[in-house]
């Protein structure tokens, strides 16, 4: 089926249309509609080039009564998603070509987004040995992102060596930034808050330290190092200084540093435990502005859905981490473009072209121009919805935006010209043939 | 007061409401009779998920006074070993037909939690969580310290706050959930408080902490204080490097003879106080606490008085 989006904003600006023809932008301008075209009306709505998330888990293999491939990667397109890093922290590990490969192939049946698998930089997680990072980066998965997210590679020497080897591979480490040692049982940020609640905290200069050591060994190396989830004022103003040395170093935020602080914790509700935690109210002004100026390149969801009995419990007894992916949207643009720091094709950016190309994702990202693979969203700005984490797609309820009225609401998901979203609902997967 | 949870929750009246009914129950455990049946045929759960045998007994004491029934749940050696969640516990317990719970946990905020979902829908008492609260200490600390004060003054505690008096807590302020109990209910009852304590010990964040901060002992204690509070120190911190060893800790921050002697030939009247149990030669000497400026005794006296206020505030509903 081909489609004709009819008075499209592209990236905000005027508005046009677009016809899509086996899979790809066939053409843009005042088009007429014929009859073998399926017409979108997109009057009133933003086109933007489908969104790419360098933050996910996916749960399978191992966990898939917190989520799978399949209801995953749903979410990821009911988000406006058209591919997703799968991070590595599976059962068993993604760290062998046979795991990567497994992912992959599950993402390509279940035919929403892109599953883009991120390895392991070390066998199981463990910090000890690297794992084999060629056969992951040759094999179908085609491997480009190496990641222990959820523990920091904290040895400093297999830091650089894990740094070093991934340039053979044009690879990229995307660090969890957690200095061990200083956050042992954390639960909350530490300070004013964690004082009063009588919580181990969970201090800014455990991951600052991590991310000073991990953007000198970069330069020193000439590698390609990428922070995952920075979520302090002072990893912000580390990072602007690498970047002004011009070391090789993106970052990423996730939405709900952007929006939520660790005022919430008072509640002891665990929905708002997560890992790196809620900080303050200046370090979510911090981090706007380092999206504001660059800084921060880009938008990761750390999409961690989890089964209701971890989080229906006690603080310390239940589960980091907080869905994602059908909210990231419209906190971005309540954060960063209803406050008027970035622009539609500014968020075209840090949604899309620049977490492909962290993730060396092929035909994602792309400029919204004819020939380009129609990877594309559509969205319209001016809606309001309530968020109720039972009608999502993802498996897990453990959103910390429940309840919560947020602007902007995902229309359309085009995959490879395929609609996997209509009308806000799921469509249908993308058949491809092997 | 629908649950007590942390002190910060009480308003001045309510607290002095607490206290004065504690009066009136503390006169009723000096008769022949002692027990009251205002509770007959009410049930209380202690519900324990760490050792603690002087708080379980003090809360124990305190429902049967009442006459209410007692039920002692221990995490050790039940289902919660074999892995059964808070919510299915309590859950259990309301299904036996619990009335109250009196919850110790080790996790800070486990009876906010158990307070503020739909698991069960009891009254729940906080009998210590984590390093967070332990509020019914901080209420018989300030129950001790008002009735000390009246009997020294020859005045009549009922009504009265504790407007003016100074009170220094020492110790490990970091983890002790007495502290914080005892700060926010000192502030509300009017006393002024300073917090003493190696600065290992002290929470980063304590800048919004309405009281002083303090490194030097010898310093408050030379200004004049009306109580000094001292906090166990956990066994477990002696090997965590918070401090170099127990003979330093004692140097710097303990209550050792050479303090208490100080204390006696300046004429001061300070109150020597202690949530129990002792470290006898760590933060405080065999003669501090057996001196007699301790009420580390009167505050276990106490202590029944305060948990039977809290219970029967709880579960009869009203303010008298």
């Amino acid at each position: 089926m081909n489609y004709l989006i009819q008075q499209a904003a592209i990236l905000g600006e005027q508005a046009q249309d677009v016809l899509i023809i086996d899979g790809k932008i066939a053409q843009i301008g005042t088009i007429e509609a014929t009859s073998d075209v399926q017409v979108i009306d997109a009057k009133n709505l933003v086109l933007l080039p489908g969104l790419v998330d360098t933050h996910t888990h996916l749960r399978e293999p191992g966990r898939e009564d917190a989520e799978t491939v399949e209801t995953g990667s749903q979410a990821a397109a009911l988000g406006g998603y058209t591919a997703v890093h799968a991070m590595a922290n599976s059962t068993p590990v993604a760290d062998t070509a046979g795991v990567v490969e497994q992912v992959y192939e599950l993402g390509r049946q279940a035919g929403w987004v892109d599953v883009r698998p991120v390895g392991a930089v070390t066998v199981g997680l463990a910090g000890k040995q690297l794992s084999e990072i060629g056969a992951m980066a040759d094999s179908r998965a085609a491997v480009k992102m190496f990641s222990d997210d959820g523990i920091c590679v904290w040895d400093p020497l297999l830091m650089r060596r894990a740094l070093e080897y991934v340039k053979a591979f044009d690879g990229v480490i995307a660090q969890h930034a957690q200095e061990p040692r200083l956050t042992e049982g954390a639960q909350m940020n530490e300070g004013e808050v964690s004082s009063i609640l009588g919580m181990p905290g969970w201090p800014a200069v455990a991951e600052e330290s991590i991310i000073a050591r991990d953007v000198l060994l970069a330069e020193h190396v000439g590698a390609r190092l990428h922070v995952c989830h920075v979520s302090t004022a002072g990893s912000v103003e580390i990072i602007r200084w690498a970047k002004a040395r011009g070391i090789n170093v993106t970052a990423e935020v996730t939405p709900h540093h952007l929006l939520l602080t660790d005022e919430k914790v008072r509640s002891y509700d665990p929905v708002y435990k997560v890992n790196p935690p809620l900080r303050r109210e200046a370090d979510v002004q911090a981090l706007r502005a380092g999206v504001a100026d660059g800084t921060i390149d880009v938008i990761g969801t750390d999409h961690a859905p989890h089964p209701s009995e971890s989080k229906d419990c006690e603080w310390g007894a239940a589960a980091m981490g907080m869905t994602g992916l059908e909210t990231a949207l419209s906190i971005v643009q309540h954060t960063l473009v209803e406050t008027g720091l970035l622009s539609w094709a500014d968020v075209a950016r840090i949604t899309s072209s620049v977490p492909a190309q962290i993730g060396r994702v092929a035909d994602q990202g792309r400029p919204i121009a004819v020939g380009e693979p129609a990877n594309l969203t559509l969205i319209d700005p001016a809606a309001r919805w309530v968020v109720d984490p039972s009608a999502m797609a993802t498996k897990g309820r453990n959103s910390p935006f429940a309840g919560m009225e947020l602007p902007g609401a995902v229309c359309a998901t085009f995959f490879h010209g395929h609609p996997t979203v209509l009308d806000g609902q799921l469509s249908t997967p993308r058949v491809t043939h092997a | 007061m629908k649950h007590l949870l942390s002190t910060a929750d009480l308003t001045r009246e309510e607290a002095i409401s607490i206290l004065d009914i504690a009066e009136e129950m503390r006169e009723s455990g000096t008769r022949a009779i002692k027990k009251l049946p205002a509770l007959r045929g009410r049930t209380v759960v202690n519900l324990f998920f760490e050792d603690s045998t002087r708080t379980r007994i003090s809360f124990e004491a305190a429902a049967k006074r009442l006459s209410a029934d007692v039920i002692n749940f221990s995490a050790k050696g039940s289902s919660v070993s074999k892995g059964e969640s808070l919510k299915d516990t309590a859950q259990t317990l309301l299904a036996i037909g619990a009335d109250a719970v009196v919850i110790r946990h080790p996790d800070s905020g486990a009876p906010a939690r158990l307070a503020a979902t739909d698991w069960i829908g009891l009254p729940i008492v906080n009998a210590g969580d984590g390093t967070h609260e332990h509020p019914t200490q901080a209420l018989l600390d300030a129950f001790t310290l008002r009735r000390q004060v009246a009997l020294r003054n020859g005045t009549n505690p009922v009504g009265e706050g504790l407007d003016g008096l100074k009170v220094a807590i020492v110790g490990d302020i970091l983890h002790s959930r007495v502290a914080r109990s005892n700060l926010w209910l000192l502030k509300t009852l009017g006393a002024e408080v300073t917090m003493i304590a190696p600065p290992t010990l002290l929470p980063v964040g304590t800048q919004s902490w309405p009281c002083t901060i303090s490194y030097d002992l010898d310093a408050v204690i030379a200004s004049g204080v009306d109580a000094l509070m001292m906090l166990r120190v956990q066994g477990e911190r002696m090997n965590a490097a918070y401090f170099p060893n127990p003979r330093e800790y004692s140097r710097y921050w303990g209550l050792d003879d050479a303090r208490l002697a100080q204390l006696d030939s300046s004429g001061a009247e300070t109150l020597i106080m202690h949530p129990g149990p002792m470290n006898r030669g760590l933060e405080i000497s065999s003669v501090a606490a057996d001196s007699p400026r301790s009420t580390v005794l009167d505050q276990v006296t106490n202590g029944v008085a305060v948990r039977m206020a809290s219970l029967y505030m709880l579960l009869s509903g009203d303010l008298i």
